[in-house]
């Protein structure tokens, strides 16, 4: 089993970001969506960290199951079917105790679950573009990984300010979503790098 | 056998509600008809539990069309559907069609008794002119 204290903190440290990034990813998606993904995520987040004492003396795959059905629930939009089918699907090949490959081969899958939920791929300016290179850094395994995840996700959210948008409300501006930083990338890297900084740290 | 039933879907709930009441004014009252939208703040959106309760009170043992909106209306349509029990999963269609024409023409079909299929297609049709 996961730790239950290392759980715990993981977490509420995703909650507390998401939460307290709001502002931002509401910004973001005003330049480019219908400027509710901040609040979405913030409800959601709400709603797990009221959970959490449940959340966290759960197997970590139940505890992921669980915070995706709360996000599918809470969150709305698409981001929250989107976010929801993410942590469901990682949840559901997790070993109660997984090891660096089972965190890797369940990440895969999930990012998979997206692409078909979203009807979506690599390039179209979305989540799927700091989800997919964070796994395939997580893939590669090594030295000081942690720190390389959150680097790669860091810097594939910068990466899709120069690409036009191909799905969701932001494909409706075409060349006017050229410059904008995607609000479900960047809502995804904060995700990643701080499961990077508690798990790695 | 009982006729399918609609499910509208719209990001306003305003939308959802007019082309509910146009389905029940035109098609009449046969047809088990439930509508959602907005979000729970009472903004623009879809909610997958708003989804899960319109599905429910549409329910018919012939099946339940969905007819929605924009992308995150079909998204979250879809995640609705595979949270369904698996005996009403395969009972339940999001169909490709504009919203409003889409849901009188789905309700037409089904008042005669039409198949999931045949309403499906009958609302998918608006698209193929």
């Amino acid at each position: 089993m996961m730790d239950q204290v290392v759980q715990r903190k993981l977490i509420q440290a995703v909650a507390e970001t998401m939460i307290a990034h709001a502002g931002e990813l509401t910004s973001l998606d005003q330049a480019i969506g219908d400027g509710d993904h901040g609040l979405n995520m913030k409800r959601g987040f709400e709603g797990v960290l009221a959970d959490i004492d449940s959340l966290a003396s759960q197997s970590l795959p139940d505890a992921l199951k669980a915070i995706g059905t709360q996000l599918v629930m809470k969150v709305g939009g698409a981001s929250g079917p989107l976010y929801g089918t993410l942590l469901m699907t990682l949840g559901k090949g997790m070993p109660a105790d997984p090891t660096l490959d089972d965190i890797g081969r369940c990440f895969g899958a999930a990012v998979d679950a997206v692409k078909a939920r979203g009807k979506s791929d690599i390039g179209q300016k979305t989540m799927l573009d700091v989800l997919a290179p964070a796994h395939a850094e997580l893939a590669k395994g090594g030295a000081n990984l942690a720190a390389r995840i959150s680097t790669a996700a860091f810097c594939a959210a910068e990466a899709t300010k120069p690409m036009k948008a191909l799905r969701g409300r932001a494909s409706f501006l075409g060349e006017r979503s050229i410059g904008h930083m995607d609000p479900g990338a960047q809502s995804s890297a904060l995700m990643i790098t701080t499961v990077c900084r508690v798990l790695g740290g | 056998m009982a006729n399918v039933g609609i499910v509208i879907v719209s990001h306003s709930s305003k939308v959802a509600e007019g082309a509910a009441d146009m389905v029940r004014q035109m098609v009449g009252t046969t047809v088990p008809v439930a509508h959602t939208g907005g979000n729970p703040d009472g903004g623009l959106g879809t909610a997958v539990d708003g989804i899960l309760t319109a599905i429910d009170r549409a329910w018919s043992d012939a099946g339940v069309a969905i007819l929605v909106d924009l992308g995150g209306a079909e998204t979250n349509s879809e995640m609705a559907i595979e949270m369904l029990p698996a005996a009403r999963q395969a009972r339940v269609v999001v169909c490709n069609a504009p919203v409003v024409e889409g849901a009188v023409m789905a309700a037409t079909e089904s008042s005669g008794g039409a198949t999931l299929d045949a309403v499906k297609r009958a609302a998918e049709e608006l698209m193929a002119n």
